[in-house]
Parts: C-alpha cells; structure tokens; sequence
C-alpha cells in the first residue's frame, strides 16, 4: 500500500498572544510545527504501513523553511519527503492549496490512499481535504476516527457525526481526513532522527508540476481577505462579591428573576 | 503571482509588523522593515502597519467575467427526514439577504422522502425549494450529493449558496466548490452584502480566533460559505406562505455512489446535544477532576440544562467530546452559560459568548471570562456550586 500524507507547517497558535497596546499578533519565540491534526494522519499512515507493508510518502506546499514539517515526518517513520515550493504558491486559498496538492499526488504517481488532518490550525477550514479529493476524482471520507479493515481496493471507515458515527465503505484510492480520536501519535525514534539530518526533500516548483500558474497562489484564489481586525469584546457586567453563601443566594436570585429557572 | 512589499519611502522603521508577522518573514534591515522569502502572503502585516507603508500587490490573470448568475439557494439538511436547526437560521439568513438584493430565495433538500421538509422550507421563507427524492440520499454519501446537486441546478448558477458548517455540510460543500470552480468560506460568523459592489462579505475567525477576517470571493460564483449552527437566530415559519415546490423522484441511476455507508452507530453520551440546551452549566481545568463535574450535573439538573466543557477537561479525558464548547467544539447559543473553573481563552470565548447570561465563577479575579460575564464571582467553584445548588432548592 502507498499512502501519501499532507502535512502543513503553521505557527504554533497556542502560544500566540495578542499585544494589548499595538493589537498585533506575538510571535516572539512561537515556534511553526506540523499542523497538530496532521500528527495524526502521519500516525495512522505509519500503523497502515506496518500492517500491510508498503510505504508512505508526506507531501506539503509552503514556502522554504516547510521543509521542517518533512524532516519531522520522517524522524517518524516516513519514508519519503516532497516539498511544493516557490513564490507561484503563495497567498493560496484552499482552492488553490488543494489543486498544487492534487498535482504533487499526482506526480507522486501511484498511490492508494491520501491522508489528511482534520484542519489547519491556522486556518481551520478543513475544507483541503475534500477538495482535494474532488481536483483527484476520488471519494472523500471525512472527520475518520478509525480504520476498521483495509485492503484491496477497498477500504471501511468509522466516520463521526454529531450524534455518533456512520460505518463507511469506500472504494480505493481514496482521500480521508482524520481526528484526533484515531489513535496517539509516536515519538520519532533516534534511528529517525539521525535519518532526518541527512534528509533532502525532493522539491517541485509550479513548472515542475506541470501545474496552471493561473490556479495557483494568490492569483489562483477566489477568495480574498478584505480586511482582518479584532473581535469586538463583549462588555462584562456586575461582580458579586461577599462571603461564598451571600454571593451564592444572590446569584440564585438573579436567575431566578431571569425565569431561566424551574 | 503575488508579493507584500515595504514602500521604504514610506517606512518609518517602527518595526510594529514585525511580531505581528506568524512565519517571521518581517525583518529591520538599516532604516525600513524588510519581507524576506518565508512570506506566505497572508496580509496580516498590511493590516498592522500604522503608516500604510506595506502593501499587497498582485499580478492578477485578465478577471473573468462573472457567469450570469442569479438567486440565493440554501441547502437545507435534513437528520432522519427532519430539518436541522442550522437549516432553519440559514433560511432566515438567506431570506435576508435575497431581500437585499431583490432576488429569490431557493432551498436545497435531499432525502428519501422531502415532501414534508419542503412544504416546511416554504413556511421558512423559500420562494422555490428543489428536493431529490432517492435512497442513497438519505445518508450522506458525497458521489450522489454532488450529483444530485448539479442536476437539479440544471446549468442555473445562484450568486450565492450557503449550506450548515455541519459534518455533511464541511464535506460537501468544499467538494462542490471545487467541482464549481469557485470560493468557499468556512464557518462564517458574519454575512453581508456590500453596498456598493453587491458583493457578500463572509466575516469568519483566523488565526484560533484572535482575529477575525472578512472574506469575498469577487470574481467567480457561486458565492459560498459554510455557517455553524447557532450563529444565526432562527426566523418564524408561516405556513400560510406560498412558494413552488418541485421535487425530482426519476434518477435513471445517474446517484452512483463509490462510497457506502454499512451502518449508522449511535453513541449514547451524546443524547443531550449542548448546542440545543437553553441553560449550560461548563467546567474548565479549575474543577480539578472528573468526579467534581458531578456537581455541575447536579446543578445543571436544578436548572434544566446541560454540562459542557472547555477543551482542558476533554482533553484530560473527564467529559467527551462532544459536550466541548468552542472554536474546535461546538458553538452554543443558550439563555444562560454558567462558566465554572474555566479562564475564558479567546477559543473557548467564541463558542459561547453570544449567549444571553453569562455567569463565571474563577478564583483569578484577572481571569479574563470576567470580560464577558453578566455576573462575575471570585471564589472556588468547589465551594460556591454547591451552595448555589442548596440557594435554588429553597425558593
Ligand atoms: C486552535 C485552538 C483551538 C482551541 N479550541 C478550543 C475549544 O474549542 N474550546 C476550548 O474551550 N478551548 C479551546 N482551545 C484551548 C484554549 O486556548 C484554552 O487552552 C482552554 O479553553 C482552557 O481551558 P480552561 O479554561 O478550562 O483551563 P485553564 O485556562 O487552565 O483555566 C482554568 C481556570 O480555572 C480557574 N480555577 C482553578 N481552580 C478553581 C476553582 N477551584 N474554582 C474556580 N476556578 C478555579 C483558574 O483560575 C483558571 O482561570 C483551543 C486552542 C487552540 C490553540
Ligand atoms: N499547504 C499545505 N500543505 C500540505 N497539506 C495541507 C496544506 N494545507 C492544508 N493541508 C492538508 O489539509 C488539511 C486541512 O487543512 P485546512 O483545509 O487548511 O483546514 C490539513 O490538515 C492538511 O492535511
């Protein structure tokens, strides 16, 4: 089985603060990582790979220092590393982020399964996935919390929905996005880390790909951001303060008049 | 292609842009901010500049025409033949802005049966609804979606199209986008038609919810965006309104599906939907433990509501998934959130504070849920729970 994996570097939001004063984002000492939800593919990637042999290759699109996210996949395990890389790229949509990524599969070649996360943190659209699956003419298995059989050309899945899951079946190859619920990601082992050191990605620019720079980038993007500005901060109100029983029956009281109680 | 660039002319060299850059592409070289390689063109340092000395340039490829395209549809999804509650406030939402620009309003509806949701989606507010009537509609099944939807579109294309920020919806929607060849904004919060150019202007969360985006897609339609359930109010039915229904039952095998679904699993923690409770009682970190949430069941018992979580306690493993409230959880939109023990981080904040009474209780006066609280109380949850418990039991 070949298993491709899209990997995304992003800035590690949960340590981005906002400056009071200047309102920017801090990004002083936030480190850029593999898209945490990513983790999880490359995990499940891996858990196939040992079941039934074959290989797994990661592929991203991102400016050069993305190439981190590759070297971390394979201290992992992976085995090989692609990079989509140049200025055509930038300032992509998920549009035009899914259509390089369909091309870069397919100049992977062959391949029976393609792994996403979820989302990106950054952008949390999770809309990557599924377009993907449509630039490839394949099906999409969304929100995947587990493999329950895979072989060939055929694949089951169990599929969260908002009160469970759905049992899926699915014709190979495919495209699935996955949770966090499907399994708990390795460690990179030292033999992996010593392979990374020495790892070169194998990178491909637009004219590599064959790819249509008119789809690609910013100029490839339908949507375009207006404007980006601060949420408006709901005001806060009256602090009950006291000993713990007074300020408890006064809160009682006032839900009481709100007649949101029985 | 695309580049920011500094206007050095008009740098000052105050070097505000250059934390708010998230990849670090923004350096100080001599008197100027300077963009080095790693820029990933996000535009967020345009923004920041206080001299409007950044700018964002494109080459843009010779703008196609727009297709002829008219009317706002809705797909309206429907949950074991019923509509969901996301459908209804996105017909009250598509109602709106069909009425702005002087359009009509069209629903989508899928499923095994649609009669009765579509005479339903008419008393909401739909000038038209299109049903597809066929078995393998009534699960989701992409394949039969995205074909389903092309043929009752039958070559007409609507300016713009919204569909429920839902599991189906986050699935199927991207994948029609793509196969229309146009935009998609997810999860928007926001949705308004600019004055002067008509365009829909889509406001969503970036960055984990620090900032918020306003989105357009200019040149290419549909217009589409995803909405999640609770963000918009539902609008009243009239079942007195009069609108065209026309529902096609005839696929002549054209809904082939590659995917199948074998069965449906219910899962039992999940019978209280938070998104649906009037009244939530949620814990955070601060409640210290699994077996203390059963104080907030207690009183969220006295109340008549639901338990909740900030995602620290769901991913200590107390409370599942399902009942986390936020920007990864689910949005909620009760008459009254009691917060207990949470701090109130900006993610955990989005999901929840277009709720009508906000009540927190947190040790740290400076815990910013305070921000958002109607009523704010400094003390131990542990402590100040119960005694609120024993207050409602004694009228
Ligand atoms: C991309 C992204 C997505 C995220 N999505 C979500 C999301 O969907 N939902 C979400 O909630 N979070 C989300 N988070 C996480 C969020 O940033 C916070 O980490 C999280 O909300 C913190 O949970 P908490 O308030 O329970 O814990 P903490 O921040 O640790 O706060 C615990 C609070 O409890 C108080 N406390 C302690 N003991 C007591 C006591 N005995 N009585 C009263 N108060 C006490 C403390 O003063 C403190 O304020 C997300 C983060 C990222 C980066
Ligand atoms: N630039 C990228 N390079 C590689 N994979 C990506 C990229 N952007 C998104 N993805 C994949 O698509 C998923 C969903 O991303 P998003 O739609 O941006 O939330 C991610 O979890 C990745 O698996």
């Amino acid at each position: 089985m070949k298993i491709i994996v899209c990997i995304k570097q992003v800035p590690d939001t949960v340590h981005v603060r906002i400056n009071e004063k200047t309102g920017a984002m801090e990004r002083e000492g936030v480190p850029a990582v593999v898209n945490p939800y990513d983790l999880y593919a490359l995990e499940e990637a891996l858990r196939l790979r040992e079941a039934h042999g074959g290989t797994v290759a990661a592929l991203t699109m991102g400016p050069p220092q993305a190439e981190a996210v590759l070297r971390d996949a394979i201290a992992l395990g992976v085995d090989e590393g692609y990079h989509l890389s140049g200025r055509e790229f930038a300032g992509g949509d998920t549009l035009a982020t899914s259509y390089a990524l369909a091309k870069g599969v397919e100049k992977i070649g062959e391949y029976h399964l393609v792994l996403c996360g979820k989302q990106a943190i950054d952008g949390d659209t999770a809309q990557v996935g599924p377009e993907l699956a449509e630039h490839l003419g394949l099906p999409f298995l969304g929100f995947v919390r587990r493999v329950r059989e895979s072989g060939a050309g055929r694949i089951v899945v169990e599929r969260m929905t908002e009160d469970g899951a759905d049992v899926v079946e699915s014709t190979l190859p495919a495209v699935i996005s996955v949770v966090k619920e499907i399994n708990t990601p390795r460690l990179p082992s030292l033999k992996g880390k010593m392979r990374a050191r020495s790892f070169k990605a194998t990178t491909w620019n637009a004219e590599a790909l064959g790819a249509d720079e008119a789809r690609l980038g910013f100029a490839g993007s339908p949507t375009k951001v207006v404007k980006i500005f601060h949420p408006e901060a709901r005001r806060g109100g009256e602090m009950l303060t006291g000993e713990p029983a007074e300020v408890a029956a006064r809160l009682a009281e006032k839900l009481r008049s709100l007649g949101v109680c029985r | 292609m695309t580049t920011v660039r500094v206007l050095p002319e008009q740098c000052t060299g105050c070097g505000e842009c250059v934390p708010s850059c998230p990849v670090a592409a923004i350096e100080m070289r001599g008197p100027a901010a300077f963009i080095t390689d790693a820029c990933t063109v996000c535009g967020i340092c345009v923004t920041v500049c206080p001299v409007e000395a950044i700018e964002m340039q494109h080459v843009a490829p010779a703008a196609r025409p727009c297709e002829p395209c008219r009317g706002v549809w809705v797909f309206a999804e429907l949950h074991r033949g019923r509509l969901v509650g996301v459908a209804r406030e996105l017909m009250a939402k598509g109602r709106q802005l069909a009425d702005r620009k002087g359009t009509e309003l069209t629903a989508l509806v899928f499923g095994a049966a649609v009669e009765a949701p579509a005479r339903e989606l008419v008393a909401l507010g739909a000038d038209r609804v299109l049903g597809a009537e066929h078995p393998v509609l009534e699960l989701f099944h992409d394949d039969a979606y995205v074909a389903a939807c092309l043929a009752l579109a039958d070559g007409q294309r609507p300016e713009i199209m919204l569909c429920g920020g839902t599991v189906l919806g986050r699935a199927f929607f991207p994948r029609l986008a793509a196969r229309l060849d146009t935009g998609l904004t997810a999860d928007c919060t926001s949705l308004e038609i600019d004055e002067e150019s008509g365009i829909l202007l889509q406001t969503r969360p970036a960055y984990g919810g620090n900032l918020l985006a306003t989105i357009a897609c200019p040149d290419r339609r549909p217009q589409m965006a995803t909405v999640r359930p609770k963000v918009f109010p539902a609008g009243a039915s009239d079942p007195a309104r009069i609108g065209e229904i026309v529902i096609r039952r005839d696929w002549d095998g054209r809904l082939h599906s590659r995917t199948k679904v074998l069965e449906v699993l219910e899962e039992v923690v999940q019978t209280v939907n938070i998104a649906e409770a009037d009244v939530i009682v949620a814990g955070g970190r601060g409640m210290g433990a699994a077996e203390n949430f059963a104080l907030l069941e207690q009183l969220a018992r006295v109340l008549g509501g639901a338990v909740a979580a900030s995602r620290a306690p769901v991913d200590a493993g107390w409370v599942p998934y399902a009942r986390q409230v936020g920007q990864t959880g689910k949005t909620v939109c009760p008459k009254l959130y009691i917060a207990c023990g949470i701090s109130g981080q900006v993610q955990h904040l989005v999901g929840m504070q277009s709720a009508d009474v906000i009540v927190a209780i947190n040790k740290d006066p400076q815990a910013p849920i305070f921000s958002v609280a109607t009523y704010g109380i400094v003390g131990d949850a542990l402590e100040i729970v119960p005694l609120l418990i024993k207050a409602l039991g004694r009228p």
